[in-house]
């Protein structure tokens, strides 16, 4: 069985899951960062106090993140089709990558912005910086190496998920695990799907938190 | 330049409303040096905080050359704030830029081109002596090179006003010295108002010609360095300029006098020819000189036997010579504990 066609099909299914996980994850960053920031300056001791919007944003993320991803797949599959034209496929799939992603990104950016010290925004607003600037040129740069290491987090979460998508025909290595290992009892290339699986998840970690410390000016060299 | 009135400031916390300000007017004027001292907690950072609008006063008025801060809209107090700069206690530079960039980022904000800002920070870093670590970040600088930079940043918008929380609070001795000696020539060649929080009163010496001392949220005494030092009315005043010495035993004896002396008396024959002329026995309990902007000042504490005659020959001979006293009730800080010094270790 290990044919020049099961190769093929390995092969197809890592490029396949790549671009799920690198489009979902870029996408998911589109909309996060913005939430994110949102979440964090309209918070109580945020520089744009706004205690309905904070609480309506919160409780949206807090939803969609409570749904587990395999429940959320299949609900919004309507939402899918209307989207993507189809429901099957690795790009019908990215939609719901997304949707169950960008809350979790979104609290992910909130969480490392606010691990920028409140001394250096009070700093900047001293200086006479709109919000604004406060976001753009403080609080978004000097969260950088925390928002890598998420950006690491937040991609093998999605590989995770997207993994999860082989059962309703996804595409990428989650499916070929699934068809071939779950339904044709294939022990050996669920392994080798999994194998594949962990290198990646290694590679992204590796690379961000490699990247992440080499940005963070806070450590002395 | 700034004016107070009345301002009081409340937060709201869990356990009710706390007053940081009480009711605090001062007024300083262009050029001054100006110091606010207390103890930690007695208000002053958030004083200074009122005087950009970082903190909105619960009540009272905050003036900026002539201008009324409340009636401003936020685009115009960002403005206004360009000219209020203002320094930490912990430095807060961007952690993520090198020194140059630090100092370009007030220049940034303000939409100076690129090429101008760079140049004008490479200025302002000649200015703080640290023309040679502008590559660095700010891991790489130390405490006192870091404040530099934030001084340098402070000053790109050409701020008619620097105020100054607790800035050399963070650093040593010598640092401490120079970072003020370095405010002290801005102030001169510059002309910039300054405005110094802290709880040191050796800064206020050093830098300082108006002093106002805060107490649970009031200014409890204001004027003149000098006049403070040479005169203190509150408690509080007192103990800053006679902090409490290591633990003395209690000698009872009679009147304490606090006798002040300026750069001219000279210091030594006034004692001892106090002591030949009145007779009288003295007991030194403290003695010191200090340097208010630049001027030699001593004080002596002393405590007479109980003698009702020879204190009178005392003050009688004090005042023939036209030397400057207080008579205490006791000498501060050596019963009384409520006031912790921090040169006391």
């Amino acid at each position: 069985m290990w044919d020049s066609g099961m190769i093929d099909t390995l092969l197809t299914g890592i490029l396949e899951t790549l671009y799920m996980v690198v489009v979902s994850t870029a996408a998911s960053y589109v909309i996060g960062i913005p939430v994110g920031v949102i979440l964090y300056i309209t918070d109580e001791n945020g520089i744009c106090r706004n205690k309905p919007l904070n609480k309506i944003l919160g409780a949206v993320v807090n939803l969609l993140r409570s749904v587990p991803f395999i429940v959320l797949l299949v609900a919004i599959i309507p939402f899918t089709r209307a989207i993507a034209g189809t429901t099957i496929g690795s790009t019908a799939t990215i939609v719901p990558l997304v949707v169950a992603a960008a809350p979790f990104v979104a609290r992910m950016v909130e969480s490392s912005l606010k691990e920028v010290d409140g001394g250096v925004i009070e700093a900047a607003a001293s200086m006479g910086s709109s919000p604004f600037q406060i976001v753009c040129k403080v609080l978004l740069p000097e969260a950088k190496p925390s928002l890598i290491v998420g950006s690491a987090i937040a991609i093998t979460t999605i590989l995770g998920y997207s993994a999860m998508a082989g059962f309703t025909g996804g595409g990428g290595l989650g499916s070929i695990a699934i068809n071939y290992g779950y339904y044709r009892y294939e022990d050996d290339v669920m392994l080798v799907t999994v194998l594949i699986l962990v290198v990646i998840v290694q590679i992204f970690q590796e690379v961000g938190m490699r990247v992440a410390f080499k940005t963070d000016k806070r450590i002395r060299r | 330049m700034i004016e107070l009135k009345n301002v009081s400031k409340t937060f709201q916390t869990a356990r009710g409303a706390v007053e940081a300000v009480q009711n605090v007017s001062l007024k300083i004027e262009r050029g001054d040096i100006y110091g606010i001292i207390g103890l930690s907690g007695a208000g002053k950072s958030t004083l200074v905080r009122c005087m950009n609008f970082l903190e909105r006063p619960s009540s009272g008025e905050v003036y900026f050359a002539g201008v009324d801060l409340a009636t401003l809209r936020a685009k115009e107090l960002r403005q206004t704030r360009k000219a209020i700069s203002m320094i930490f206690q912990s430095f807060n530079l961007l952690s993520q830029r090198t020194a140059l960039k630090n100092v370009c980022y007030p220049l940034e904000i303000s939409k100076v081109p690129k090429e101008q800002a760079l140049q004008k920070a490479q200025r302002l870093l000649e200015l703080v002596g640290l023309s040679d670590r502008a590559g660095a970040y700010p891991s790489q600088l130390s405490g006192g090179q870091q404040q530099r930079v934030a001084i340098a940043r402070a000053l790109a918008t050409d701020p008619k006003v620097l105020l100054c929380d607790e800035a050399t609070s963070a650093l040593d001795p010598n640092t401490t010295r120079s970072i003020l000696k370095l405010l002290r020539d801005i102030n001169e060649k510059l002309g910039v108002t300054i405005v110094v929080i802290t709880h040191e009163m050796q800064v206020v010496e050093q830098i300082c010609n108006k002093v106002a001392v805060m107490e649970a949220g009031s200014v409890v005494e204001s004027g003149p360095v000098q006049e403070v030092f040479l005169h203190p009315q509150s408690d509080m005043a007192k103990n800053l300029i006679l902090p409490k010495t290591r633990p003395m035993e209690v000698v009872d004896g009679g009147q304490i006098f606090r006798l002040v002396f300026d750069g001219q008396s000279a210091y030594a024959p006034v004692l001892s020819n106090l002591i030949l002329e009145c007779r009288v026995p003295v007991n030194i309990l403290r003695a010191d000189t200090k340097k208010i902007r630049e001027k030699a000042f001593g004080q002596m504490v002393l405590q007479l036997p109980k003698d009702p005659a020879a204190a009178a020959r005392v003050r009688a001979y004090l005042a023939e010579h036209e030397i400057q006293y207080s008579e205490e009730d006791a000498y501060v800080g050596q019963r009384d504990d409520r006031y912790p010094s921090d040169r006391d270790s």
